[in-house]
Formats: C-alpha cells, sequence, structure tokens
C-alpha cells in the first residue's frame, strides 16, 4: 500500500484561462511563486460554487500574474488540505507565507 | 423498566434542546459542510454558556469537578447534543468538554497532576493509541507494539494506527505487550508525552471522514520511566476493555440523535413534497419507509437506556451495552440511508446533513467494536464464556 503524503503534480500558469478549465469538483490546491516555492494550500470545499474551478479563478484574479497552482481533486478535501498543511509545515519548518498570516489549528506530523 | 424522562431530566434536555437549535445550527450554517470546529471565538462563547448551565465537563465525575450527572440523564443529553450536522462525531463541537476515552481516573496522584487534572482544566489534550495495522477489534491478540524492561524504564516500539488527535494531543495513553506469553494478561498501559524522543506521528489517515482524520504512530525505541504506567504492569488489557465497554453506551446515543434528526428531516419532507400530484406522506411507500425509521429509532433507544441504567445501578452491563451499540450504529445508519431516499436528490447533496451522516453513520458499524464483535460478545455471554 502505498500512501502519496505531498502533492507533485507538474505546476500550471495561474491564469483565469488555465483555471476555467478546471473540473467544478472538490479537492485541495497550492499556490506557488514563479520559481515554485508554495505561498498557500487552500481547499475546494462544499460551499465553493464551482470547487475547485471557481476557487482557482478567484486565486487568479485576486494575485495577478507569475503565480502557479497545482490541483488534486478530492473528496477527503478537509483531512487532505491539513495534511498537506502539516507535511509542508515539517519539511520547510513554517507554514506556506499565506497561510500562516491565519494558520487553522493544526497538529505536528512527522513523515518517515 | 420506564425510560420515560423525569421532570428534572426533561428540563436538561430542553436546555439542551434550545442550545443546539439556538446556538449551534445557526452557526454551523455559516461553516464548510464537513468542518469540526467553530471558529475560536465562537467556541470560546458558547463553553461559557455551558459553563453557566453546569453543563461543562459533562463526562466528568462530580469528585473531579463535573455535574453531577448520572449516565442515564448523559445518555438522553447525548442524543440531544448529536442532532445538528457535526454530531455524530463531534457533539455541540465539543463546547461541553470532556476528555473522551483518554480520561485516567486510575492514574497515581503523581499521574492525577501531571496528566488527568490539566486535561480535566482543558489544559492538556490526550490520545488513546489502542489499535495496531495487525488488527483492532481483537486487541488482545493483535498489539504487537513491544514495551521491554531497559535502564529502569521501558522502551516501546511499534506502530498503531486509526488514532484520533495525537498529532495535537500533549499526551496518550498507549497499550504495549510486556510479556509475550501471556496473552490479555500481557499488555500495560503507558502514559507517553508527545515530545518523548522515540514517539512520531508518521502520517494522516484519511477515512470517509472528511471532517477529521486518525493518524498513524510510530513508537522507536522510545523510552519512558516506571512513573508512565498506568496502573500495573501486564494489567493494561483491563483499562481498555472498561473503556471500550463504557464507550458503547454513549456511542449508541450519539447515533440515535443523527437518526432523530434525519427522521424528523424526512417526516418534514414527506409532508411538503409533492410527486405525481401526490404529496410523500400520503404514499404508502414513504409511510412505511417512515415507520420503519420510527421503530429502528425506539428500538435502539430502548436499549441504549436500559444499558445506561444498569450501569447506572452498578449492575454487570456488558451485553446490553453491545446490544445497543449494535442496535444503534446498524438501526441509525438504515434511518439516514431511509432519510436520503425520501429526499431523493437532495438527501445526496452537501446542502444537507444527510450525506455527511451517511458516511460518518457507515463508520459506526466498525468504530468501537465491529458490529461482528458485539455479536461475538452477547453469544459468549448467552451460549457460555467457555464457547471456542
Amino acid at each position: 500500500m502505498s500512501v502519496r503524503l505531498r502533492l507533485d503534480k507538474p505546476w500550471r500558469p495561474l491564469t483565469p484561462e488555465e483555471a476555467a478549465r478546471l473540473p467544478g469538483q472538490l479537492g485541495v490546491y497550492q499556490i506557488a511563486d514563479a520559481e515554485g516555492a508554495i505561498l498557500y494550500i487552500g481547499q475546494a470545499g462544499g460551499r465553493s460554487p464551482f470547487g475547485l474551478r471557481s476557487e482557482l479563478v478567484r486565486e487568479a484574479e485576486e494575485r495577478g500574474p507569475g503565480r502557479q497552482f497545482r490541483v488534486e481533486v478530492n473528496m477527503q478535501y478537509r483531512s487532505r488540505w491539513f495534511e498537506l498543511l502539516m507535511v509542508h509545515k515539517a519539511d520547510h519548518g513554517a507554514l506556506p507565507p499565506d497561510n500562516a498570516k491565519n494558520p487553522p489549528p493544526l497538529g505536528r506530523l512527522s513523515p518517515a | 423498566m420506564d425510560f420515560e424522562p423525569s421532570e428534572e431530566q426533561q428540563l436538561l434536555i430542553d436546555q439542551v434542546r434550545r442550545f443546539v437549535r439556538e446556538e449551534i445550527i445557526p452557526l454551523e450554517a455559516k461553516l464548510d459542510p464537513d468542518a469540526a470546529e467553530l471558529e475560536p471565538a465562537d467556541h470560546a462563547r458558547l463553553v461559557e454558556k455551558t459553563k453557566a448551565m453546569g453543563l461543562f465537563g459533562i463526562d466528568i465525575p462530580k469528585q473531579y469537578g463535573g455535574p453531577d450527572i448520572d449516565i442515564v440523564t448523559r445518555v438522553l443529553l447525548a442524543i440531544e447534543m448529536a442532532q445538528h450536522r457535526a454530531g455524530l462525531y463531534v457533539p455541540c463541537y465539543g463546547t461541553f468538554g470532556g476528555a473522551g476515552l483518554a480520561q485516567i481516573f486510575e492514574a497515581n496522584e503523581d499521574q492525577k497532576e501531571r496528566y488527568l487534572y490539566p486535561t480535566l482544566r482543558g489544559e492538556k489534550k490526550a490520545f488513546f493509541g489502542l489499535t495496531e495495522p495487525s488488527g483492532g477489534s481483537d486487541p488482545a491478540r493483535a498489539i504487537q507494539t513491544k514495551a521491554e524492561r531497559r535502564d529502569n524504564g521501558w522502551v516501546l516500539n511499534g506502530a498503531k494506527i486509526f488514532i484520533s488527535n495525537a498529532d495535537r494531543a500533549q499526551y496518550g495513553i498507549v497499550f504495549a505487550r510486556t510479556d509475550a506469553s501471556k496473552g490479555r494478561a500481557g499488555i500495560t498501559c503507558f502514559i507517553i508525552d508527545s515530545d518523548t524522543p522515540g514517539f512520531h506521528v508518521r502520517r494522516v489517515v484519511h477515512t470517509l471522514r472528511s471532517s477529521h482524520y486518525a493518524t498513524e504512530l510510530e513508537f522507536k525505541d522510545c523510552w519512558v520511566s516506571d512513573h508512565q504506567v498506568l496502573g500495573e504492569v501486564n494489567k493494561g488489557f483491563a483499562v481498555a476493555n472498561d473503556r471500550l465497554t463504557r464507550q458503547r453506551i454513549p456511542y449508541a446515543a450519539g447515533c440515535i440523535g443523527v437518526a432523530i434528526a434525519a427522521h424528523e428531516m424526512a417526516i418534514e419532507w414527506a409532508k411538503m413534497r409533492s410527486t405525481f400530484g401526490e404529496k410523500l406522506a400520503n404514499r404508502q411507500a414513504v409511510q412505511w419507509m417512515l415507520v420503519d425509521n420510527e421503530i429502528d429509532i425506539r428500538t435502539a433507544r430502548h436499549f441504549t437506556l436500559e444499558a445506561a441504567e444498569k450501569a447506572r445501578r452498578g449492575l454487570p452491563f456488558k451485553i446490553e451495552a453491545s446490544i445497543a451499540k449494535l442496535t444503534a450504529s446498524e438501526g441509525g445508519g438504515r434511518v439516514v440511508d431511509r432519510s436520503m431516499q425520501i429526499h431523493g436528490g437532495m438527501g445526496m447533496t452537501k446542502d444537507l446533513p444527510l450525506e455527511r451522516w451517511y458516511r460518518e453513520m457507515r463508520i459506526r458499524r466498525v468504530g468501537e467494536g465491529p458490529s461482528e464483535v458485539q455479536r461475538m460478545v452477547i453469544a459468549r455471554e448467552i451460549l457460555g464464556s467457555n464457547l471456542r
């Protein structure tokens, strides 16, 4: 049984057009700068009108050019979101900068 | 036995019911449908309310500063506290306090000072580490985590899985094998601080409950002193068994609460919704589903209160607790399923709480001892304990 803790898909340019191609499903996503440094880990939850698509379109409009994203469709979006945040903290010693501004209650993981 | 609430119990039931309807449900409407936590400010405000109601720390015995609530009343209140979207696993979002399975009332005075009292005051959180990758239904045989005597203490090596809150807790109670030759008489319970070298929370375990996750733990040459043994060496299985048996009663009550909420929604929908020119409530197929809901709820309620009453009177209640857990988890699942069917397409959406209850209620047939183990416990009781 293999368990994939980290999101390792290729980055895609964060533009409204690219985001509009996404499915309207629930899931998690990451936003990075042009070099691939993660800025934010988000979730498209049950109250997102069009799931990942509407969340990423909003992110693209708010953040402007020069950003990248990747997504994972996942019905367990909340526990996966917590997991990605904890793994990031374990890997980098801190949350992504835009999550650190308003951190959710998190535990600690020490992934092998 | 008469299970009608007394006047005093009814006052408490009404109080908790109002709290759920006026405080919890309006806040919940603004949260993600799978949320398991209130905003911190809302949580703090509601904790003050439950304190003012005299119901904070609802599971804490009176001698430790908890409210003086017997287990029958506790069941009646648990049924009310579960009647909202997150209510099955996070009744009232924890605003009534409590430490669940990890409350260590059998601890010695030193351990109580270090762990129990801070937990009861809400300063520390704890986890309950029993289940292992080798199995959870038969912990006496499945426990492979070893604790070996070394340097005036114990060294733990092994793994645990499906452990809730281990990533956020300051300590946990962990069961390990201290004598491989003795089966259930070779298990010891340890109190493990989360910052002990060799203790690791390795990963999140995702389940049907998107709102919450379990964790997988690893113990790698994790040394603890003799002061961390809870109770006596090789008598840890009794600690686990006591909690698992007791937990079955409130566990059943939560299932009943959610079943009642789903059933009430189905009744309202059936009275309102028309198909082919007729209210659903006038169709025999729907009426029979509602009748079956009512029977499942009443059956589970009767057996759960019977188990609680026996526990309250200090009588053996193991078989009754198993019957309660079995009827409430299986019956509750059927009630939610029928209620979704009555709601049609709307029942499948995240607009309503039914789909969350459906996923979470499914876990209840496995958690805290699966239905098959409950039937085994009952079979042993009625056929004799020597049955193999």
